[in-house]
């Protein structure tokens, strides 16, 4: 095919002699046709990013380089073009949007100046010409009040917004192909799903070609004419979006589609059991500013008068997108902030209103799954030391506490070995099972975790959040699960509460809530669900 | 969001500057009175010894023998109308002798903190831009070195070779007071004394710039903005110049501020081997002769310094990132 917009033929990264493989990228070949969006589908190490990185010729060379075969864009091999051709091309002719709004931008240049920029290097256009061409761009991609926008800085936009702006940025010179790589993962679901409509409604109008690099099948699912899944640096498998999602053929990519969560709600358990965590009320409100000589204080809500309550064994999902409060209400069942009114009972006996010692007797039956492995456990530490100080600090003995950590370490599938091993040694989805392992070490009676499986790949996804479910159901766990993915909600909870703004907007069994959502803002939630249509007509694993 | 206008924002930061000043004002007070001996006892000693009666006159008649919070009350009094007192060693009154010593002292100042920024900024920069060859590290190590050096050693070793042996520069003072120079010729003397001591004050500093915009610099350099900018097309000086170079300065211009209260004191050990007639000197002899109302006159405009450099910083950097709020 040679009327493709780009030809990738045999592609090799190679990557610095140091590194634990030679090549991030071997052997790819794949092309572009006009006014189709590519996916690319890989867990992290596949070389997906590397190989939108070596299109752009912004590999961080000399370290990292592309050793072999071809990039042929628009007649040339993008491989063998000098600096300044592939200067021109770059922004040009293929421009690219990043996974970071947040970073993406200049924080002290007006986002109105970076776009123009585009112009201004690739372009003659004189400067009012320029701003037209920039305030259409705005228009362009949805952005309220352009002149305004013009002169905003991104710390002034919400993650959204900036994304926003890195697009048309991208479009400013209507290029032939735009590389996303990952533009919509550090983005809320319902603005992720608003930008993926955006990102295709341009492109249908631009006619421009997409390579668009994600992890998410539902990702490819709502926006891919053709996908094509990698693993370390191969492509396993190519063709037809509705094909490979409907019919995968090779092992790994049946086994990525096995693991994006579903849509199947979990049923409640039948008898109801007394509650275990009962919050009436709560309050929390931070209060900004307010320095010696101003007075215009800034107070943000953070958790407006919010009541649940979480019955003995089960299992309650706080559903809510970024600025909800739902971390804030973590932080005050687990004692770290103190909440302005209300009351949070565990077993009956009230956590608030009580002093540092009493405190303390709550800490053992409240512990909490982070976020992030590679920061909640520290680096100088041998995991097996990390799992037993809890049980040293409430008073075993030394070497009966390190019998547990490696009793525990086979619990969450790891060998007892690992407990003379620092965190460094593993991956992110095993230091996770560590995690999980220090939180149960004292035998909490609540588990609080905090979007666990977030920052984890897909597959790993789906085997913590089974050990999570194995784990509740031998020790006989309540558990409160943060999360802004109500797929992930649904398989895990039996119950679910949303959370808007420190308000719970809906909650209720999560089959109810998925069945027949009241709220307004929940229906947007379940609409925004990427690949929706598509999830729900997986057979049921 | 930047709708409150930078005048208010300058006002409302005058303001706050008034309890801190308060508090520096009381804080000298209580602690010279801890030092030990008084002018009276240093008077009376220099005169060769004094009956009792002699000293608790002289005592009365430098209102030291009220009860201490009557003296700070009547101290602060006379500061609110700019008395800062009379010094009974120099004779003199105690505004007097530090206006005529600021103005050298501010000089001395003002140069040293152009050179070292403007010098340690472009180090930094060609530093970063040649990162890991051997340019880089010539300038990264003497930078350590410069920075390892005490400042008496260095404004010594000028001396001994660019005055004494090369007698290029003078070897102390401000100003040919012999000469009586007029107009541009005064300028240019004083210029010409002025080279030494600031070279000596600023290598410190200099050094200390460098290094922190060097390092600035190949931070910013990796961030994802850069990327963006890249990605555009854009060239990498024109990425340097308008996207890290900007970035880059924030921290420095950070640690300028900060450092300011140093240079004053750093000030004091090179107007002592300059004999450059500045505060740093003045303080110097008043410390020895025990002038407390001149000491305090020094530390009160000390103070004033440091917390009005702090406030040019703070308006800087209002202007440089727009991330700061002018609440």
């Amino acid at each position: 095919m040679t009327d493709a917009v780009l030809d990738i033929r045999d592609l090799h990264v190679a990557l610095p002699a140091w590194s634990d493989r030679r090549h991030a990228v071997k052997g790819v070949s794949l092309t572009v046709n006009p006014r189709e969006i590519l996916c690319i589908v890989g867990e992290s190490g596949s070389g997906k990013s590397m190989m939108g990185k070596a299109i752009m010729g912004l590999l961080p060379a000399p370290h990292v380089h592309a050793d072999r075969g071809q990039i042929l864009f628009e007649g040339r091999d993008l491989l063998t073009l000098g600096t300044e051709a592939m200067r021109a091309i770059r922004g040009g002719r293929i421009a690219m949007i990043f996974q970071e709004p947040m970073t993406a931008l200049n924080p002290l240049m007006p986002v109105g100046r970076q776009i123009d920029e585009v112009l201004e290097v690739h372009t003659d256009l004189d400067a009012p010409a320029r701003t037209a061409r920039v305030r259409a761009l705005i228009e362009d991609v949805h952005l309220p009040d352009p002149d305004r926008m013009m002169r905003s800085y991104p710390h002034q936009l919400s993650g959204g917004q900036r994304q926003r702006i890195v697009i048309a940025m991208a479009l400013a010179l209507e290029p032939a192909l735009i590389i996303a790589d990952e533009p919509t993962t550090a983005l809320d679901v319902t603005t992720q799903a608003q930008i993926l409509h955006l990102i295709k409604e341009l492109q249908r109008k631009h006619g421009t070609s997409v390579l668009f690099i994600t992890h998410d099948f539902g990702v490819v699912a709502e926006i891919a004419d053709r996908v094509a899944v990698m693993r370390q640096g191969e492509v396993l498998e190519e063709g037809r979006a509705d094909d490979v999602l409907v019919r995968p053929e090779h092992p790994y990519t049946q086994a990525l589609v096995a693991a994006v969560p579903g849509l199947n709600p979990r049923n409640r358990a039948a008898e109801t059991a007394p509650p275990l965590l009962e919050i009436r009320d709560l309050v929390r409100t931070y209060r900004l500013g307010g320095g010696l000589f101003s007075r215009n204080l800034r107070e943000v809500k953070a958790v407006q008068s919010v009541s649940l309550s979480i019955p003995k064994g089960s299992s309650l999902a706080l559903v809510g997108e970024s600025g909800s409060g739902k971390t804030t209400m973590a932080k005050c069942v687990i004692g770290l902030e103190r909440p302005d009114s209300g009351d949070i009972l565990l077993d009956g006996q009230p956590m608030t209103g009580i002093g540092r010692a009493q405190m303390r007797a709550f800490r053992r039956d409240v512990q909490m799954v982070f976020q992030d492995p590679f920061a909640s456990l520290n680096p100088r530490q041998k995991v097996g030391e990390i799992i037993a100080m809890g049980l040293v600090i409430w008073g075993t003995p030394r070497a009966q506490a390190l019998e547990e950590a490696r009793e525990l370490l086979r619990l969450v599938g790891l060998q007892p070995e690992a407990a003379d091993r620092y965190p460094h040694e593993f991956s992110g989805g095993q230091r996770q099972r560590i995690g999980i392992a220090r939180a149960l070490a004292v035998k909490p009676k609540l588990v609080v975790a905090d979007e666990p499986v977030s920052a984890l790949d897909v597959s790993v996804q789906k085997q913590v959040l089974e050990l999570l479910d194995d784990l509740r159901r031998q020790f006989g766990l309540s558990m409160l699960f943060i999360t802004h993915d109500l797929r992930v909600a649904a398989t895990v909870c039996e119950e679910i509460a949303i959370l808007q703004r420190g308000v719970i907007v809906e909650q209720g069994s999560t089959a109810d809530i998925f069945a027949n959502p009241q709220h307004g803002y929940t229906q947007s939630l379940l609409d925004a669900v990427p690949g929706r249509d598509w999830i729900s007509s997986l057979p049921a694993a | 969001m930047k709708n409150a206008s930078i005048g208010g924002y300058i006002l409302r930061r005058l303001l706050q500057t008034i309890p801190v000043i308060l508090g520096v004002v009381i804080v000298n007070f209580l602690l010279l009175q801890l030092a030990p001996g008084d002018l009276a006892t240093v008077i009376a000693g220099e005169a060769g010894g004094a009956t009792p009666e002699y000293i608790a006159e002289l005592r009365a008649r430098f209102g030291q023998d009220q009860p201490l919070f009557v003296q700070l009350l009547n101290y602060m009094g006379n500061l609110l109308t700019f008395d800062l007192g009379y010094s009974f060693r120099q004779s003199a009154p105690v505004l007097d002798l530090l206006l005529d010593r600021l103005w050298p002292t501010l000089l001395l100042m003002g140069t040293t903190l152009m050179v070292s920024l403007s010098l340690g900024i472009l180090l930094g920069l060609l530093a970063a831009f040649w990162v890991k060859t051997w340019k880089d590290h010539l300038i990264s190590v003497t930078a350590v070195l410069l920075y390892a050096t005490p400042l008496f050693w260095v404004g010594l070793m000028l001396v001994l070779v660019f005055a004494v042996k090369l007698d290029w520069f003078p070897t102390s003072g401000m100003e040919n007071v012999v000469a009586f120079h007029e107009g541009w010729d005064r300028v240019w003397d004083i210029a010409h004394h002025l080279v030494l001591p600031t070279v000596t004050l600023s290598v410190f500093y200099l050094a200390l710039y460098a290094r922190l915009m060097r390092a600035s610099m190949l931070e910013q350099r990796g961030l994802d903005y850069v990327t963006t900018a890249r990605a555009k097309g854009l060239k990498d000086a024109q990425i340097t110049r308008r996207h890290v170079f900007r970035n880059a300065l924030l921290p420095v211009v950070t640690m300028a501020g900060v450092q300011t209260g140093s240079l004053l004191g750093g000030s004091v050990v090179v107007e002592a081997v300059f004999a450059w007639p500045g505060l740093g000197q003045l303080a110097y002899q008043s410390l020895f002769a025990r002038d407390y109302n001149l000491l305090l006159g020094i530390f009160f405009l000390s103070a004033i310094l440091v917390v009005v450099v702090n406030l040019l910083v703070d308006i800087i950097y209002v202007i440089l990132d727009p991330r700061i709020r002018l609440r």
